[in-house]
């Protein structure tokens, strides 16, 4: 099994067309390199619709309108931004499911600059309702989400990045792993970000969840093992993604809350992703920085 | 209004024929002599109904039956009016259609009207769904085919050429776009939508979109390894 995360979602996602007459694979050129024997097998159910975006999202929806269940692919900023009026009205609208897989993340193709990045994506899909998203933080977790994902009916992201973590956890939509408990506050990881975290985190008397799952966000789960009403959130792409449900899970306490992510701001540098993470203030170093800074600021008020 | 013979449907509702279009759009429209007339793709859902798709009350939940994707979603009163002719939605819902508590949008819903395939209303989306749709219909080796309907100046929303380069390619004869031409496009120019799905290999027929037998005909036709398209040229929008 590879242990790169986005050849191990196109081996799967294959693997799933051989395995499932209902499975059906767009997508649009990229990824393609690794898709030409399963087209040669299943021409019907695996279509390259060329450079046509807008195309790709319809199309699967118009796939699942007649019962398959549709994989549809390309990097998140095309799949999710430039065609967001398809998914809300291809897939919400008309109510069927289908599962977008969008590679690249934030900050991928750090080279590539703004306009293959896409910050945004879950954000953008979070303004719609129902949408299972995954941000896998390892390659076998992007093989189980995928194949929880296309077992399932409803509508699903699953969100296919370069970095992930050194050791996968089991995906459980609905449900954050509890990795470490502290009596201060409650950080919540999201996929990759879980080892700068656990790394920025050594020796800070804190709780640690690891959610691979965003939502649905497991706040039945953040309250449980809430010590102090304070909770960090360290997402890998546009902070604050996530806080509202931090807020909705609090609303009956005085809380705090800090969200970590990336920056808002477009940031006109090229680099390696480890730079950009720097930048976005996602790596240990601005991690650990941001959360003593969260708890020391929670430590003098209470003072 | 000449009145047809009325016959009961399957579904237990009444059962309409052509002529008893223009009192039906009128319980909407309140307008008996003109709006029928007016109604650019009136002629052209009847006929797919009343003459072309195996499609009818009893079997709209079939796999294997034809589908009907009404792209152009605005002025869905001939649909509407066709969909209570048919037996498909009951003619009481045609009065206080667009109301909080009707089913009948301007916009049809799918999840709220039986028979209405898509929810429409935002312009190109219907010729992308429906050509996965058609996708899917022949990866199941269904025979069914897809029909869906375009105003001519949706054709300006550049999805649709996504759309129809593709269904070209990859020879989707399941697939037939039917374009209502009133010659509302603001740019538009004459034999520009013919020659453009015909650069993409697609059939194409140009037809009067009043006369029943030529839409028949033409929207009947099915072209081995060809999605199809009949332009249906009807009576300029008035301005």
């Amino acid at each position: 099994m590879s242990p790169d995360p986005r050849l191990r979602f196109a081996r799967t996602a294959s693997a799933l067309v051989d395995e499932d007459l209902s499975v059906a694979l767009v997508y649009a050129e990229i990824s393609g390199q690794y898709f030409h024997e399963v087209e040669r097998r299943h021409p019907d159910r695996v279509v390259n619709v060329g450079i046509r975006e807008q195309l790709l999202v319809s199309a699967g929806a118009g796939l699942a309108l007649t019962g398959m269940r549709p994989v549809v692919h390309t990097f998140g900023s095309f799949l999710v931004e430039r065609a967001f009026e398809q998914i809300k009205l291809g897939f919400d609208h008309q109510d069927v499911g289908g599962v977008l897989v969008g590679s690249g993340g934030s900050y991928d193709n750090t080279g590539g600059g703004r306009t293959h990045q896409a910050p945004g994506d879950v954000a953008l899909l979070d303004t719609l309702p129902g949408w299972s998203i995954h941000v896998p933080g390892h390659a076998d977790e992007v093989e189980q989400a995928l194949r929880l994902a296309v077992a399932g009916a409803g509508r699903d992201y699953v969100r296919v990045v370069a970095q992930q973590n050194a050791r996968a956890h089991p995906v459980t939509p609905g449900r954050f792993r509890v990795l470490r408990t502290g009596s201060a506050a409650t950080v919540v990881a999201v996929g990759p970000m879980l080892d700068p975290v656990l790394e920025a985190a050594r020796g800070l008397d804190v709780t640690v969840l690891y959610a691979s799952t965003v939502r649905p966000f497991d706040t039945r789960g953040v309250r449980a093992v809430l010590r102090q009403p304070d909770v960090v959130l360290v997402e890998p792409y546009l902070a604050g993604t996530s806080a509202r449900l931090v807020n909705d899970a609090l609303t009956d306490l005085p809380h705090r809350v800090l969200s970590l992510g990336v920056r808002r701001e477009e940031l006109r540098r090229y680099g390696t992703p480890e730079d950009h993470l720097a930048a976005h203030g996602l790596d240990p170093l601005g991690l650990r920085r941001a959360i003593t800074g969260f708890l020391d600021a929670g430590d003098s008020s209470a003072a | 209004m000449t009145s047809t013979q009325t016959l009961r449907s399957p579904s237990g509702y009444d059962e309409h024929g052509y002529a008893d279009l223009p009192h039906l759009m009128s319980l909407m429209t309140g307008d008996e002599k003109h709006s029928a007339a007016a109604t650019s793709t009136l002629d052209v859902i009847w006929v797919l109904y009343d003459r072309v798709l195996d499609l009818t009350p009893d079997n709209v939940d079939d796999p294997r039956r034809d589908r009907f994707y009404l792209s152009k979603g605005h002025g869905p009163m001939a649909y509407y009016a066709t969909l209570a002719a048919k037996g498909f939605i009951p003619v009481e819902w045609l009065a206080g259609w667009a109301s909080y508590d009707s089913p009948l949008g301007h916009h049809p819903d799918r999840t709220l009207v039986p028979g209405v395939e898509i929810s429409s209303g935002s312009l190109g989306h219907g010729l992308p769904l429906a050509l996965g749709s058609a996708l899917g219909l022949r990866a199941q080796g269904l025979a069914a085919r897809v029909v869906v309907l375009l105003g001519d100046a949706e054709l300006d929303e550049g999805s649709n050429q996504e759309a129809v380069e593709l269904a070209g390619a990859l020879h989707l004869d399941g697939l037939t776009a039917v374009v209502v031409d009133n010659r509302s496009a603001t740019y538009g120019l004459p034999g520009r939508i013919e020659r453009r799905f015909a650069n993409e290999g697609w059939a194409v027929a140009s037809v009067d979109g009043r006369s029943h037998v030529e839409l028949e005909v033409a929207l009947a036709q099915r072209t081995p390894g060809q999605p199809s398209v009949v332009v249906a040229h009807v009576e300029e929008k008035s301005r």
